[in-house]
């Protein structure tokens, strides 16, 4: 079917525009994806599943029901031939911070029977008083605008907040304070600990132009450089994307709602209008399975579609 | 007290009487025009065309409009002269300038 020659950029292509859910294997510390439908059990390790960009509220014609493609989502994740340990979803729950969008995420969500961790986009901080109801629901443990850790199997995972307080003619911005915490929160474990970093704007540089980046995103990086495995999740570009850059895997989910265009395909980073038929296969899920001491950690991305 | 009374109402329902108004449009993540200038006084609405939201921040953190649905508008009365850098807070790459005259 493929020209092997012409096909490897192709495939990166076809998977920047198919829309999935990325299960995530971590496995020795190094995170794999695979598509979720595909995925494979980890053995002796676990999995996790990362969503994004839910934007439970949008209504406008690249997807007029969020809701409903968030719901098969999760009928994605509750198919997987072995049950996540947890979700992360990586911001942009909502699309304009009411409580109403929160409820009805909630609700649905609900029916997912597993633990969500969260951090906020910036379409969930967009209330009166910026992110005060996404504290209020999903920051109980958090610090500051909403940064926290836990450890779960071995693994250290660090949620960043990178979309508050952003900058005339900047990108996403983590501030000092937070960066000061992250200092201090990695300073206690050792080098060989497996680290998932999960935020909702990219921390590595994608397109400046759009504000694909955190301004201050080399600075997290540079904490976490002498860490011998780190995964860095994010959302908000709703598509898929991938770079391995020494031992740092970065991973751009899609959306449960709507794509968005590749970077320098249009004129702004607006939804993307794909036939509705065709919706499906721009949406998904990223499972994360870790396998402990084998191989390296598995992302795997699996759209709505089929 | 009836006359007052309704020229009350009248003033109250028509405060842009006799003063400037101008227009700002976001389409595709852009304010058009980039820069604009206007006389002390003038009232400016921003309205956002665009299927995500938007909002309007003076840089140096004079005003900030709420979130901007599609179609929604925000008005202010610019009566300081000066200029006025301002972004949006959601896509900081947004960008543009008021040039308020005397």
């Amino acid at each position: 079917m493929f020209d092997a020659n012409a096909t490897r950029r192709q495939a990166l292509k076809c998977m920047a525009w198919a829309g999935s859910g990325l299960l995530w294997t971590i496995d020795g510390g190094v995170p794999k994806a695979s598509l979720v439908g595909s995925a494979q059990a980890a053995v002796g390790g676990f999995s996790m599943v990362q969503i994004s960009d839910s934007h439970i509220g949008f209504n406008k014609p690249a997807n007029p029901d969020p809701t409903a493609t968030f719901m098969e989502a999760l009928r994605k994740i509750d198919a997987l031939p072995k049950k996540p340990d947890f979700i992360i979803h990586t911001g942009d729950i909502t699309h304009l911070s009411k409580p109403k969008e929160f409820d009805d995420f909630d609700q649905l969500a609900r029916t997912a029977k597993l633990d969500f961790h969260y951090v906020p986009g910036e379409h969930d901080v967009i209330d009166e008083r910026p992110g005060e109801a996404f504290l209020e629901r999903y920051g109980k443990n958090s610090n500051g605008k909403g940064w926290y850790s836990f450890d779960h199997a071995g693994v250290h995972f660090v949620g960043l907040v990178n979309v508050h307080d952003l900058k005339a003619g900047g990108m996403g911005n983590l501030g000092v304070e937070q960066l000061a915490w992250l200092a201090d929160d990695l300073k206690i474990k050792t080098a060989s600990t497996p680290i998932v970093v999960f935020t909702h704007i990219p921390l590595w540089i994608i397109a400046a132009d759009w504000g694909w980046g955190t301004q201050d995103g080399a600075q997290a990086l540079k904490l976490l450089s002498r860490f011998a495995s780190v995964t860095v999740l994010n959302g908000h570009i709703h598509q898929l994307m991938q770079k391995v850059e020494g031992h740092v895997t970065f991973h751009s989910a899609r959306s449960t709602a709507f794509p968005q265009p590749a970077p320098g395909t249009a004129p702004s980073p607006g939804p993307k209008l794909v036939p509705a038929e065709q919706l499906r296969s721009f949406l998904g899920v990223s499972s994360v399975t870790l396998t402990r001491g084998k191989t390296p950690i598995a992302i795997t991305d699996t759209t709505l579609e089929g | 007290m009836n006359l007052r009374i309704a020229l009350s109402i009248f003033l109250l329902a028509a405060p842009a009487y006799g003063a400037e108004e101008a227009k700002v449009t976001i389409d595709n993540f852009v304010f058009t025009p980039a820069t604009l200038s206007v006389k002390a006084g003038t009232t400016i609405v921003f309205v956002n065309h665009d299927d995500l939201p938007h909002n309007v921040v003076d840089a140096k953190g004079g005003f900030k409009s709420k979130a901007l649905d599609t179609d929604e508008t925000f008005a202010r009365v610019f009566d300081k002269p000066g200029e006025i850098v301002y972004f949006c807070g959601l896509h900081p790459r947004m960008r543009g300038k008021i040039i308020v005259t005397p």
